[in-house]
């Protein structure tokens, strides 16, 4: 036990003087995830808000339709008059000075006085993905512009204008603010298995074919100290890294997102403090059987550079479940639970959507990361008795 | 006897090596000295045939035999960003001592084998002489009565061959039992009180140096040496 301790200090003090590991494990690791994720998260708020905030609308003789012009403006969009002709229209969408350019012909006004359809023109790429919501939104207000004139002539004529709309199609959204923030929160899961891999990656490597490589695991095996012990005091190390990488990592996380307006956009995000260590401990049991894993593969590697190819690998082992989860639209049953990485995934979803989690749910969670862990635990323990280990 | 996959590494290897006495192991190249030592100190298991260290067999889970053992194997390394004494330390914490014993027992050795101005200085840059002695240092932080050195002298230049060789010698004259390999056959002939010749994994010859020269009729020690092993090219 005192021979752990001892052999935990060392690995703890000896990586923390490690620029690369400090690096890796508590700056890059921890920084990496929040920057991608909020710049993400910033990306998809900034195509909600353009669209809903400020459509703009070229407008070729807005004087032709006075009225129209008015009922978008009171709408949020910006209408901006241009001077020519259809062609002029056709050009300023392809070179893209224009998203979309309403053209006002000049019988517009006659025939809409005289009850006949009044013809506007809409001039917009529609292979242009980005422009489709814009484009969308003024068509609907277009929509909703002639809907209303024929809603007028209708009861002017005494006819109920009811009778236009036989059927009424009404989509409930059952979405709740944190649910819909969760579209997009939803890759927190994957940042925060991740940030447990990375901080743990340098330590597994350096404990096994790192000590080897610089030839100090001989004398270390050759101490009076079982093996057992020496693997102990390394996992323990490892483990402590990894904590502080997932704990930096969330901390982080929150901080990012705390930064963008979440409630402007109908999100509430349920980030407060309580919910940072809700995650981190939902997540924590993952650590011992990752840092396990990841000291197995580096133990049978030759060399560090070999360990560092399959480590990369190994990283690629838990997020899989996560791929799996999110394609699949897997929803958490007990037997799911059972899965290390996948069940953390929705114990992390559950909490971000502010959900009350079945407490069976979360002891099978934590009871199998715990149970895998011991288990891979004691595979390494038998690695490390054996004596290619040395070579 | 050790094997490994379809190699015989040993076969047949039976010596003593006495407290008080320098005992040397002495082979060519790739002979089975380090697979020797390793089976002493616990690292490797031998497939038949056992060692003992003051009367106990060794295994891989006898810590009280290791207890007693100072190592410095084959290359070995230090931990580049610890101290020179921190490396000491922290075998010396591994064998039991506390903090303190360990320090002061860091002290006293930093002090013998001269390395009090890299004390304080992290093991990344250090000479070859430096390092050894370091490792040395690590060897003996817990008083082991058994040394077992592979090949202590490797890329160390004369005047710290020969404090090593004094150092080893006052450590024979205090009663420890000292066991080191090389395939230097002139340093094995000025400080062994011991000799065994070991080639191709057997034990060819034992004996002192003087007694080994006059067996095989040979004018020096090197000549003996290359009549034993019958290998000089391999006997740089």
């Amino acid at each position: 036990m005192r021979a752990t301790l001892t052999v935990f200090v060392k690995e703890f003090l000896e990586n923390l003087r490690d620029r690369r590991t400090v690096m890796m494990a508590l700056v890059v690791g921890p920084m990496f995830g929040p920057i991608v994720f909020s710049l993400m998260l910033q990306f998809a708020l900034e195509r909600t808000r353009s669209v809903e905030v400020n459509v703009e609308l070229h407008v070729l003789n807005p004087a032709g339709a006075p009225n129209l012009v008015r009922y978008l403006e009171a709408r949020q969009t910006k209408v901006v008059e241009i001077r020519g002709d259809g062609a002029t229209a056709r050009s300023m969408i392809v070179d893209r000075s224009a998203r979309a350019v309403l053209e006002v012909p000049a019988d517009y006004g006659t025939r809409l006085a005289s009850g006949t359809p009044a013809p506007l023109r809409l001039y917009v790429d529609n292979s242009r993905n980005s422009d489709a919501r814009h484009v969308a939104r003024i068509r609907t207000l277009i929509a909703q512009y002639g809907q209303q004139i024929a809603t007028q002539r209708l009861t002017l004529r005494g006819v109920d204008p009811r009778l236009l709309a036989p059927v009424v199609l009404q989509s409930v959204d059952v979405s709740t603010p944190a649910s819909r923030a969760l579209l997009v929160l939803g890759m927190l899961s994957f940042f925060m298995v991740l940030s447990v891999l990375t901080g743990g990656i340098y330590l597994a490597m350096d404990t096994t074919v790192g000590e080897r490589d610089r030839g100090t695991l001989e004398p270390l095996l050759a101490t009076p100290v079982s093996r057992e012990a020496l693997l102990c005091g390394k996992l323990l190390a490892t483990c402590t890294y990894m904590f502080l990488s997932l704990s930096l990592t969330t901390t982080a996380l929150f901080v990012a997102l705390g930064r963008l307006d979440l409630e402007q956009f109908g999100m509430s995000a349920n980030l407060n403090m309580q919910t940072a260590l809700g995650l981190i401990a939902v997540t924590a049991p993952l650590i011992p059987l990752l840092a396990a894993l990841m000291t197995l593969v580096a133990a049978q590697a030759r060399s560090t550079r070999e360990a560092q190819a399959w480590l990369g690998v190994t990283q690629l082992v838990p997020t899989l479940p996560l791929v799996f989860a999110s394609l699949m639209n897997l929803a958490p049953t007990l037997p799911l639970m059972t899965i290390p990485s996948l069940s953390q995934h929705f114990l992390i979803t559950g909490i971000l959507r502010a959900e009350q989690l079945d407490p069976l749910h979360i002891l099978v969670s934590v009871g199998s990361s715990l149970l895998l862990g011991v288990l891979l635990v004691a595979i390494v323990a038998r690695v490390y008795r054996r004596e290619s280990l040395l070579v | 006897m050790k094997r490994f996959g379809g190699v015989q590494a040993l076969n047949g290897v039976s010596f003593r090596a006495e407290d008080g006495r320098i005992t040397g192991l002495l082979g060519p190249n790739g002979a089975g000295k380090s697979t020797t030592l390793r089976i002493l100190y616990s690292t490797l298991v031998p497939d038949s045939g056992s060692a003992l260290v003051d009367g106990e067999l060794v295994d891989q889970d006898n810590y009280a035999v290791r207890q007693r053992l100072g190592v410095l194997p084959h290359n070995a390394g230090l931990y580049p960003s610890l101290t020179a004494r921190e490396n000491i330390e922290y075998f010396g914490r591994l064998a039991g001592l506390s903090r303190i014993a360990a320090r002061r027992r860091a002290d006293d050795l930093l002090a013998l084998l001269e390395l009090e101005d890299i004390a304080t200085r992290r093991a990344k840059g250090f000479s070859q002489g430096q390092k050894l002695k370091t490792a040395l240092a690590r060897a003996l932080v817990h008083a082991p009565r058994n040394l077992i050195l592979d090949e202590p002298t490797n890329g160390l230049d004369v005047p710290a061959v020969r404090k090593l060789r004094a150092l080893l010698m006052r450590l024979r004259d205090q009663g420890q039992c000292i066991l080191f390999s090389s395939h230097v056959m002139q340093e094995v002939a000025l400080l062994c009180d011991d000799v065994v010749v070991i080639t191709r994994g057997t034990v060819v010859a034992q004996g002192s140096p003087e007694a080994l020269r006059a067996s095989t009729g040979a004018q020096s020690f090197e000549d003996a040496f290359v009549a034993l092993t019958g290998s000089p090219g391999d006997a740089d």
